[in-house]
């Protein structure tokens, strides 16, 4: 990515993008806009189309929200973000009801509601409606990947775990859980019913984000020396 | 079946779809709808409880308004190639940021103490995920249900019940939990989702009770 002038504290948008994806990530850091997509993570095929949704308006609302910054007004500003991603999240319903129509009436009303998804807004509010649009735009799809990262592997524990499948395929189900034979109808492998139900959303959720926070504690105390003199802090 | 019921019995229908929106379909708990205020805001008894009423009174006007607005406008304007269920997004959205902006003017000119009580959490509702969730579900029941102008009224209560129930139960554990040890890392989201997860189970648990 070709990096444009110095301005602010993030300067490159790769930089937006990295330290979205990994250090400040929507879900590991504050738990944010988990509420559009959890309900459909026990199959991974939906997870990914919501993910590929909320990337593509993230990334495009960042964008459109930077270029008109200046011409917003204060006091209706959220209305009009607001108005500016449900213009892209009926793309993203028209496309998916094209593309994908069986899935697509599953998840109809979690892809509507990726309009108030706190994450796409916290990203205009906080970085977008400040800075330049390449950058924003950069944050957005940092943003986007770092949810679908922790969504995908959700998903993809409650599909394996819950369902014995991935992707809906019954290979896995066959040739891991069954072993070789094709006739075997007994498999030792009991699915885990918790997982696939609304509960278990919640538990594989949560253990991710105990992963990723023990990790980071522990890292913390090792190289706290090292990372003092990084003041990234900065005011608006 | 509801359908089925309505005809013997409209109370008990009504009953049915309230008892199946607050607890069995518990919008927090089933679809994790309204997560994020449900995290940061249940830290404490009195805000909890605030919040909870506000979306009680939100969803159910906000899901009336955007049934009568979908069935008599959106609807009708289908047969003239308006595409309907897409234009519904943004429709809702901004009936319910209209609806959350006239509340509070309401209730800032009513009573002052209702409004330092509940007026603060207002701004906040407009984009919680539960109260869009409601009216988007609504258009599902009303497809493939039938709901009318009553069962929506009970729906979007009993949804907005369920979400008052929940936020208020989490915010009294969280309440006992400051006394209690919890592992570093799994402190304050870690902990409160695994709590969720638990709660979900037990009104996970009514769905062979209610069957809507």
């Amino acid at each position: 990515m070709p990096a444009p002038e110095p301005q602010t504290q993030i300067t490159r948008p790769g930089q937006a993008l990295l330290v979205q994806l990994w250090r400040e990530n929507p879900i590991f850091r504050q738990v944010l806009g988990i509420c559009s997509a959890l309900a459909v993570t026990n199959l991974i095929f939906n997870t990914a189309l919501m993910c590929a949704g909320l990337i593509w308006t993230t990334t495009m609302s960042s964008l459109t929200v930077s270029l008109i910054r200046d011409y917003i007004p204060r006091r209706v500003r959220v209305m009009v973000q607001v108005l500016i991603i449900s213009v892209y999240v009926i793309v993203v319903d028209i496309v998916f009801r094209a593309l994908f129509f069986e899935t697509h009436k599953d998840i109809a009303a979690y892809v509507g509601l990726i309009i108030t998804n706190c994450i796409v807004l916290g990203r205009l509010e906080a970085f977008a409606s400040k800075n330049k649009p390449l950058l924003s735009a950069a944050d957005g799809l940092g943003a986007g990947l770092g949810y679908s990262l922790i969504l995908l592997f959700v998903a993809v524990v409650r599909e394996v775990l819950g369902f014995g499948t991935v992707l809906k395929n019954t290979a896995w189900e066959t040739v891991v859980l069954r072993g070789w034979e094709p006739g075997v109808h007994e498999t030792w492998w009991r699915s885990w019913t918790i997982l696939v139900i609304p509960p278990g959303a919640f538990f594989v959720l949560a253990v991710a984000v105990w992963i990723a926070k023990a990790y980071d504690l522990r890292r913390q105390a090792g190289t706290q020396a090292k990372e003092a003199p990084q003041a990234k802090e900065g005011g608006a | 079946m509801i359908a089925e019921t309505a005809h013997t019995a409209p109370g008990l229908a009504l009953a049915l779809i309230l008892l199946s929106a607050a607890f069995t379909d518990n919008i927090l708990l089933t679809r994790f709808l309204g997560m994020c205020p449900f995290l940061s805001i249940s830290r404490q008894l009195r805000s909890a409880f605030g919040m909870g009423l506000a979306v009680v009174f939100v969803t159910t006007g906000t899901c009336v308004l955007n049934y009568w607005l979908y069935v008599y406008l959106l609807k009708p304007l289908e047969a003239y190639g308006v595409p309907a269920e897409s234009l519904k997004l943004i429709l809702f959205i901004v009936v319910i940021a209209a609806f959350v902006q006239l509340m509070e003017m309401l209730i800032e000119r009513i009573s002052i103490r209702l409004y330092f009580s509940l007026g603060i959490f207002l701004p906040l509702i407009t984009v919680n995920c539960a109260i869009l969730g409601a009216s988007l579900f609504m258009v599902n029941n009303v497809a493939s249900r039938g709901f009318g102008t009553l069962d929506v009224l009970v729906y979007g209560f009993g949804t907005g019940l369920g979400w008052f129930i929940a936020i208020l139960l989490m915010a009294g554990i969280r309440h006992r939990l400051r006394n209690a040890k919890v592992p570093a890392a799994l402190e304050g989201a870690g902990i409160t989702l695994i709590i969720t997860g638990i709660m979900a189970m037990a009104f996970v648990i009514f769905q062979g009770m209610i069957k809507l």
